[in-house]
């Protein structure tokens, strides 16, 4: 059985990557490993995880430089050799060790208007919402985001611009902007539009290339550009 | 700036990139057909001047580069330098005006 060197970040922002020695085992996951080193080696080791199967958004690290969800990644697929290197994700502050505080990261998606705002009550019918129509296709789309912050701390954007809005709050807001049913159109529009907005987003696709979901909040944000344009020339902004 | 400003300022800024796009393709192209043609100074200004199609053309390159080029100084202030604010946006408006001057008067001495 071989050995994974895995340096792994300790402390706070001011903190400093430490040595660990894991043993290294066929399908193992990153997240095996750190586990591996909290449970076996230092169970001082702060981190963050739950549904260990990719849906929680809970386990994102940097990974070797990349953000990455870790309870998906396989050792096999990131080590340089038997090398590991985890870190807390970027553009985050660091709560200790591989923890961030992500509380930014959910107040934009508010600041961003992404939350439903029902047009409807509880004694109305159903909306129905064809399938295979343009707006329901493009909110399925971007609908599948788990939250997990891989692609806030991917972006170039955020790091150039702390108050920009990032691509998830954006992608939410996408997914709102093509719900028939939501009545904060206007408003969630203006939210997004401007320099800590949509329009900030250089087209880099970082965003989409880290995505673990496959999801392209690139495409996100270039609808929002369009529909902002739209509304601004209708003077609804 | 208001959300509604900051777009008005994208518009500008991608609308003067599509004018730019076909500005410049058209200028090189008659720089290469200029130079290869072996147009001397005087044949060029022959032709361009008293010309209102020359004089519109670099009108309207000289008005597009003096949009486009502020406003992504513009940008690269706010995102490299975390220069933000009425400041830059003021440093941004005169260097507009500097070059919409400047270019102004080269397409007036090259076509009147």
């Amino acid at each position: 059985m071989s050995t994974l060197e895995v340096k792994v970040w300790r402390g706070r922002a001011d903190g400093a990557y430490r040595d660990y020695r894991v043993p290294r085992h066929d399908a193992q996951t990153v997240l095996d490993v750190v586990t591996h080193i909290q449970r076996r080696i230092d169970p001082t080791l702060a981190y963050r995880f739950a549904c260990r199967v990719g849906m929680c958004g809970s386990c994102a690290m940097t990974v070797n430089g990349k953000p990455r969800w870790t309870c998906r990644t396989h050792v096999a697929k990131v080590a340089r050799g038997d090398r590991l290197e985890i870190g807390p994700l970027a553009n985050l502050p660091v709560v200790r060790d591989l923890v961030t505080d992500m509380s930014i990261f959910f107040d934009k998606s508010m600041r961003a208007k992404g939350r439903f705002e029902p047009t409807a009550t509880r004694t109305d019918d159903f909306a129905r919402v064809q399938p295979a129509s343009a707006a329901r296709r493009a909110a399925d789309a971007a609908i599948e985001c788990i939250g997990c912050g891989v692609c806030y701390a991917a972006c170039e954007v955020v790091a150039w611009n702390p108050d920009y809005l990032g691509p998830a709050a954006l992608n939410r807001a996408w997914t709102l902007v093509n719900d028939v049913r939501d009545g904060a159109r206007r408003e969630r529009l203006s939210a997004v539009a401007g320099d800590a907005g949509c329009h900030a987003c250089h087209t880099h696709e970082t965003c989409t290339e880290r995505c673990p979901k496959k999801l392209s909040p690139t495409a996100a944000i270039a609808g929002l550009k369009r529909e902002t344009v739209w509304a601004a020339l209708r003077g609804e902004l | 700036m208001s959300a509604r400003g900051e777009t008005r300022l994208w518009i500008a800024q991608r609308t003067s990139a599509m004018v730019l796009a076909i500005c410049v393709a058209v200028h090189l192209a008659t720089m290469t057909i200029a130079v290869h043609g072996g147009l001397s100074a005087a044949d060029i200004l022959g032709r361009t001047r008293g010309s209102a199609t020359w004089a519109a053309f670099y009108g309207i390159f000289v008005l597009a580069v003096s949009i486009h080029a502020p406003l992504g100084l513009r940008t690269v202030a706010s995102e490299w330098c975390g220069w933000r604010g009425a400041g830059p946006d003021a440093a941004c408006a005169m260097i507009a005006v500097a070059l919409l001057a400047l270019g102004l008067l080269a397409v007036a001495a090259v076509t009147l």
